[in-house]
């Protein structure tokens, strides 16, 4: 039992002070290739280890009509939440630390919680632009539930039927059968559009262009970290670093959870934590592939989209899409083709 | 925060605020996003400029300051303030120089148009459009730098003529540019006009009624946008414009209808751009040789404006729609007796409202800026009340009261 706390706890440091190294990197990357897609050279890819210095360094201010202890735990809760899910999702060939705890429903719940943290900051900053702002962020974040639930529930329904003596909702049974394997074209088909849809709602759940209405910087000036500044702005900006690598980390779990190891195994043979690494190095390629498909392109290809037309997207187009793949899993797993 | 009794509250954007450039105040009182109120004001950039060339400088002086008026018309101000003093003062302009003052302004023209597409761009999120257009607007400016010597302020205007010529070295090097810009304006309209999230975020926003627009005088690209074609260079042309063919652009040349909403107005200032790059184009074409100054002596040339008297008035279509200068000369006074400015954005911020009502709160940026507003030459007052410390308000029977009296002091001196 000790030696399990001790595990959780030294795992917990380790893997928060991965993923915050690692995700401030993932943003450097990303804004170096956007620069280059749009003419620019861009900052050094460091640059958002430089910002997180400068930020550290500045005078934090509290407006004075802020609520201050509100105002003061947003950030944190934030960053906290968002490293906590980290735990309940495995990284490459390690299983996840707290993989005795919870499931997928966990994170889904946990989810949700940088997305309040980042409400209650907004509402008790005390600025017209940052109550708007996070009456913008409820509203993407009512979007984007609902699709987000449809893949993930619609694979837990499949793996329930077909392979009964697992527990469904466990990310050991996503990795044990990948959602492609053993699919016909059709069920392909509809994992494919569920794929596209996890694209999106990582898109939306990043809060970048389109979908960046809660800052929305030439409408609303910053939006919900309009009055935010110094150490609290500089903990949502690692939150920010944070939240990529937990939902690319995510949409692995769910559609890549493959490792390089069995591929190599056979031509070379290195010590077992000699292939862990390798595995975590992939595993971080992987993020970085899906940052540049799901926030690098994306922002950089489309203008701001308005509030209601958001909401159109996800309850409207990505349901519709999302109804389609269910239908064809669900015709895959019940045998129809 | 403040919140009203029915549930909407008051949103301040400005006098400073990152979707405007300038400082204005627009003070909106929002329902959730929907935007239910809106109240304009103006006044926070005011310079004193015609004050300057009323007290200050002398006629030759106030051609560099009435550059600056703008930094973006900087040809327009002068341009129409020169041939203001020139209806004053009953000097003549050789043909050349008319010429050489269009061609000068059409490439001022291209450079605002393309410089507003980007801002445009950026309003609306779009930052890799902005980015494009500017490298592309780069071409502009050094041919512009090429040919006058600056990129920004021209410094080309003078009484009488203009202060360098274009030679047939410059006359290809702007060849040059009006060739890249006819090779990628597919390109540009295609990047503009094409793009679905832009279509998303500019069709039926900030619409303006053509009803509006004559009720509240709009002038320029907004005005056309809304299917008002009223343009300077075609209702009465000045310069070489009388030469060239120029015709008022509305967005039904492309659509074949008018909406009057920010995506017609992004349809007219491209075409514009096509038009004025023909424009160039043509007057290159049919520059006749000759003088480019009626008088090169400067000290002569001053001392002429001293000894004139009467007034006079230039109308330009500038970037932004129709600037008018009055300018009044008295004898044995070096500067202007009188001097009153009219900039396009003077008429275009009242629209503002009639476009903002029932819109969004996203829509702000956008809408403001597809007016191409510019607040430095708009302000020309302020008023401050120190003493008793409130906020002052002119009725407009004060106004009008103002006026008369103006009036009146003005004929006096006269």
């Amino acid at each position: 039992m000790l030696n399990y706390l001790l595990f959780s706890i030294a795992g917990t440091f380790v893997l928060g002070a991965f993923a915050i190294l690692f995700g401030l990197s993932v943003k450097g990357i990303d804004r170096k290739i956007s620069a280059k897609m749009q003419w620019r050279i861009g900052p050094p890819l460091r640059q958002p280890f430089r910002d997180v210095r400068k930020l550290m360094i500045k005078e934090t201010v509290i407006p004075n009509n802020a609520v201050p202890w509100i105002y003061n735990a947003a950030p944190v809760i934030c960053l906290s939440s968002l490293i906590t899910i980290l735990l309940f999702i495995p990284i490459g060939s390690f299983p996840a630390i707290l993989r005795a705890s919870g499931d997928i429903i966990v994170v889904l719940y946990l989810l949700l919680i940088p997305s309040i943290a980042i409400i209650m900051g907004g509402f008790s900053s005390g600025s017209p632009f940052a109550d708007v702002g996070a009456q913008r962020e409820m509203v993407l974040l009512i979007s984007y539930e609902l699709p987000l639930s449809m893949v993930i529930f619609t694979f837990a329904w499949r793996f329930s039927i077909v392979h009964p003596s697992y527990p469904a909702l466990s990310f050991q049974t996503f990795q044990a059968f990948p959602v492609w394997i053993a699919q016909s074209p059709v069920g392909i088909a509809g994992t494919f559009i569920f794929l596209i849809i996890m694209f999106l709602v990582t898109t939306a759940e990043m809060a970048k262009i389109p979908f960046d209405i809660p800052e929305a910087e030439t409408e609303i000036a910053g939006g919900v970290f309009v009055e935010y500044s110094g150490r609290n702005y500089a903990l949502f900006y690692i939150a920010d670093a944070v939240k990529i690598v937990v939902l690319s980390a995510l949409l692995i779990a769910i559609f890549f959870p493959y490792n390089i190891s069995p591929l190599l195994i056979s031509y070379f043979t290195f010590p077992q934590w000699i292939w862990q690494l390798i595995n975590v190095l992939f595993f971080m390629l992987k993020v970085i592939l899906i940052t540049i498909f799901a926030v690098t392109f994306i922002r950089t290809s489309l203008s701001r989209l308005k509030v209601d037309q958001i909401v159109r997207v996800y309850w409207f187009h990505l349901f519709t899409a999302g109804i389609a793949g269910m239908i064809l899993i669900a015709l895959d797993t019940l045998g129809v083709f | 925060m403040i919140m009203n009794d029915d549930a909407t509250f008051i949103i301040p954007v400005g006098p400073v605020h990152p979707a405007l450039k300038e400082p204005i105040e627009l003070v909106l009182t929002v329902d959730g996003e929907r935007i239910v109120g809106v109240d304009v004001k103006c006044s926070q950039v005011h310079r004193g400029i015609e004050w300057l060339g009323m007290n200050r400088n002398n006629a030759i002086q106030s051609i560099y300051l009435s550059e600056r008026v703008c930094g973006i018309c900087n040809v327009c101000h002068p341009y129409c303030m020169v041939m203001a003093v020139e209806d004053a003062a009953d000097i003549e302009v050789p043909e050349r120089a008319d010429y050489i003052r269009t061609i000068v302004a059409e490439l001022e023209r291209v450079h605002s148009h393309l410089l507003w597409a980007g801002v445009a761009a950026h309003e609306i999120g779009f930052d890799t459009v902005f980015h494009y257009t500017w490298a592309l607007r780069e071409e502009i400016m050094d041919t512009i730098e090429y040919v006058t010597g600056n990129r920004i302020t021209k410094a080309i205007m003078m009484f009488g003529g203009v202060r360098r010529d274009i030679d047939r070295d410059r006359a290809k090097r702007i060849k040059k540019a009006t060739q890249y810009y006819l090779e990628r304006f597919e390109k540009i309209v295609d990047i503009f006009l094409h793009d679905k999230s832009i279509m998303m975020r500019t069709r039926n926003v900030g619409i303006l009624t053509k009803e509006d627009t004559l009720k509240l005088c709009a002038v320029g690209p907004l005005a056309r946008a809304s299917g008002v074609p009223k343009d300077v260079r075609q209702d009465a042309p000045y310069g070489a414009y009388a030469e060239l063919n120029v015709e008022a652009i509305t967005p039904d040349m492309y659509s074949g209808e008018t909406v009057g909403d920010v995506y017609d107005r992004i349809i007219v200032r491209l075409l514009e751009v096509k038009q004025s790059i023909d424009l160039i184009n043509q007057a290159l074409d049919n520059m006749p040789a000759g003088q480019i100054m009626s008088e090169k002596n400067y000290v002569k040339l001053l001392s002429i404006i001293k000894r004139s008297e009467g007034e006079g008035i230039g109308r330009v279509e500038a970037p932004r729609g129709e600037d008018i200068h009055y300018v009044r000369l008295e004898k044995g006074k070096e500067s202007f007796l009188s001097w009153k400015i009219r900039a396009p954005t003077y008429n275009n911020v009242l629209p503002w409202i009639p476009m903002l009502l029932g819109g969004e709160i996203a829509d702000v940026p956008i809408v403001a800026a597809s007016t191409d507003p510019c607040m430095s030459c708009l302000n020309r007052v302020a008023v401050v009340d120190e003493k008793k410390k409130r906020e002052y308000e002119i009725s407009k029977e004060y106004m009008h009261d103002l006026s008369i009296k103006k009036t009146r002091r003005l004929m006096r001196n006269a």
